[in-house]
């Protein structure tokens, strides 16, 4: 099986574009969308995704006349944002796998108080609650219809 | 070519595991054909880092986006609600919420009391016993004394509140309107060599831990010790007859593509609402030439899935997000018809615990409220973890236009026509959805959330597949009779979803669960009187 790979220049545009939809934070103390490993997971994970991805860089290299990495920053943010509005599902698509990628990833997870693991086998604790909060659903008549 | 058997099941879902497992005391020879694969416990994608990016790959709810080759693509462009299951054993058991509510005594009355569709053969007490027979089997948790039902006991504690679970019942208590935990197929306690709930959270697509009632871990070890023999990656085009009219057996395709035919003196078929009537319409012979079973005309139509109106918002504190089941709650204050209202039945209001961190960040984006640039890390931290929500489960009635036929292109990879479906929501559904709307408005504000969003119906929410063979004792306007045989063949039964009459406004696996027992015992009586076929 021949796993489709994106060309130089859609690689670049997709880096540039993954730093205008979440940039790096110093604030929050975290890599932007466009740090070389959270984007080399990108790129390996659109699988499903991938035909969407390459219409989505393809309507982007449109709109920015040429590629959209090589625009200047301030012509890269209008372009964005026009292509934020108009790109649809290959869009969504798109946005979604840098989402998916970003946020596992561990210097993210842990910036926002995340442990970076699987759910399996640790688990996770929930508290009971007060179940006295049912005292005054207990005490209603049955709100079942009768049928006889 | 295959020895006869006595009885051959087609689908180890939640109704054919059932019925495998109460019939395997008559000591029948008995087969079950799976299309799909055994799923190991490691194979469930809360093992792994990227436990929620399978949910949109090979663990995704919809047949057309996960691709497995187990899978038959659906054409559902024509339908605002798109189909969702689970092929394997186990069926779409793998992949559920374990929401597991009853139908109420009313919904099998509904042209009595309320004067729509058609009242149902059977009755809630003929299926008491059934259904307390299935909670035991599934390991049900739950909390006994709910006004909302007559009594029943479910064999474990309830699962947490949680901190939204605390919010949403003192925001219920404010407007007086009823809530309860719901009862649930995880296991809040070591059950039946299941291990408790560790809370993994992300029960949807299968359950690690074994916590989560799957037919895969409940009946089928059972069955299988029994003697049930059960043959994955089996794929049946059709169902054949002899010259008599009656079922002789079905043709398959096996795990390397090579056709086979196994004859049976009795076929069950068990494959859900939407390949149930599949298969009848793939079986279309010179005898039968608008598909098996169907002299009716109904196989196929009365499509019901339960539009799902759902509403959610945000409070300012964090909660339990994905941690623990996604759901532990109900209300079926609005269950029964009200005559004040502007439509007849009602609907279950679920509630969700929260939801995991990234699709929080996915949803929120494709919301607009999620921004790209500088701004994202601020608005994403007031999102992740404070999203409270809930569904309102509304009764679908049945309409005859709501239907699923073949699709005169699309096939599956054995090159069998796949099925096509074309629904539309009703008036009277549409009322109802807009009344669980207002209501949920009114309970999100009185639990403290704002910043409201809405999904309606939740699109990928056609997971309950009901009515398209539906039971009835008029051959004219049924497909099987009060206790699952077709009117037209009488060695041929169906035992899922499709032979819903009508929907009720409930997860309906419980009721279907239910429904298989009872006509396996059905079939056990009759067999022991010798009328099994008259």
């Amino acid at each position: 099986m021949i796993i489709p790979t994106l060309t130089e220049a859609e690689a670049r545009d997709l880096r540039a574009l993954a730093g205008h939809m979440i940039p790096a934070s110093a604030a929050y103390k975290v890599p932007g969308a466009d740090d070389d490993l959270i984007l080399a997971d990108i790129v390996k994970s659109l699988e499903r995704d991938f035909d969407d991805a390459r219409t989505a860089l393809a309507h982007l290299a449109k709109l920015s006349g040429g590629t959209f990495a090589g625009l200047a920053p301030a012509r890269q943010a209008e372009v964005a944002a026009i292509f934020k509005a108009e790109g649809g599902a290959p869009l969504h698509a798109l946005n979604r796998v840098v989402l998916l990628c970003y946020y596992r990833d561990d210097r993210v997870m842990r910036a926002l108080g995340q442990e970076p693991r699987s759910p399996f086998p640790r688990g996770h604790d929930v508290e009971q609650g007060d179940w006295s909060l049912l005292d005054p659903v207990k005490t209603r008549a049955p709100i079942w219809r009768r049928v006889s | 070519m295959h020895d006869k058997v006595d009885v051959l099941i087609i689908g180890s879902g939640a109704s054919g595991a059932a019925v495998a497992w109460s019939l395997a005391d008559t000591k029948m020879r008995i087969v079950c054909l799976e299309q799909g694969d055994w799923v190991k416990p490691t194979d469930y994608p809360s093992n792994g880092r990227d436990w929620e990016a399978r949910l949109f790959g090979d663990f995704a709810t919809s047949p057309n986006r996960r691709r497995r080759e187990t899978d038959y693509p659906i054409n559902d462009a024509n339908s605002p609600i798109k189909v969702v299951n689970f092929n394997g054993v186990g069926g779409s058991t793998i992949m559920y919420t374990a929401h597991y509510p009853r139908l109420h005594p009313s919904d099998f009355k509904v042209r009595t009391l309320d004067g729509v569709a058609e009242d149902w053969p059977v009755d809630y007490a003929t299926l008491e016993p059934f259904f307390a027979e299935n909670d035991r089997m599934m390991g049900v948790s739950g909390l006994a004394g709910d006004p909302a039902y007559p009594a029943k006991q479910p064999p474990m504690p309830p699962l947490p509140l949680g901190k939204s679970g605390a919010r949403f019942g003192a925001a219920m208590n404010r407007l007086g309107w009823h809530w309860w935990p719901s009862d649930s197929t995880i296991a809040t306690v070591d059950y039946d060599g299941r291990a408790r709930c560790i809370n993994l959270g992300h029960c949807t697509p299968g359950c690690a831990q074994g916590a989560k009632a799957s037919t895969d871990i409940t009946y089928w070890p059972q069955a299988i010790r029994a003697g049930v023999e059960l043959r994955t990656r089996c794929r049946v085009r059709e169902i054949t007859t002899d010259e008599r009219g009656m079922a002789a057996g079905v043709i398959y395709y096996d795990d390397k593509g090579a056709e086979q035919f196994q004859a049976a003196e009795m076929v069950i078929v068990a494959c859900n609402g939407v390949g149930t009537p599949r298969l009848l319409l793939n079986s279309a012979s010179a005898r039968a030439p608008h598909g098996l079973a169907n002299s009716s005309g109904l196989v196929g139509r009365n499509l019901m899935f339960h539009p799902y109106a759902q509403t959610y918002g945000y409070v300012d504190e964090p909660l339990d997000g994905n941690h623990g089941p996604p759901l532990c709650l109900w209300s079926h204050e609005f269950y029964e018809t009200d005559r004040r209202r502007d439509f007849v039945r009602g609907y279950a209001f679920q509630f969700n615990r929260g939801i995991p961190s990234i699709l929080e960040a996915i949803t929120s984006t494709a919301a607009g409220r999620l921004p790209w640039g500088e701004d994202h890390h601020r608005v994403y931290r007031t999102l992740m973890n404070h999203r409270i929500g809930l569904s309102a489960i509304c009764e679908d009635l049945p309409e005859e236009h709501n239907r699923v036929t073949l699709d005169p292109v699309l096939k599956d990879s054995n090159g069998i026509p796949a099925p096509r479906i074309d629904y539309t929501i009703g008036d009277n559904s549409r009322r109802m959805m807009a009344h669980g709307h207002a209501r949920a408005r009114e309970i999100l504000a009185a639990a403290g959330a704002t910043n409201i969003g809405t999904e309606s119906p939740i699109l990928n929410g056609g997971w309950h597949l009901l009515g398209t063979a539906r039971m009835g004792t008029d051959p004219e306007r049924s497909v099987v009779n009060e206790w699952g045989r077709c009117h037209d063949v009488k060695n041929l039964f169906i035992v899922d979803g499709s032979i819903w009459v009508t929907s009720g406004g409930v997860n309906p696996t419980s009721t279907i669960q239910a429904l298989a027992l009872y006509i396996a015992d059905s079939i056990k009586k009759h067999l022991g009187e010798g009328t099994l076929f008259e």
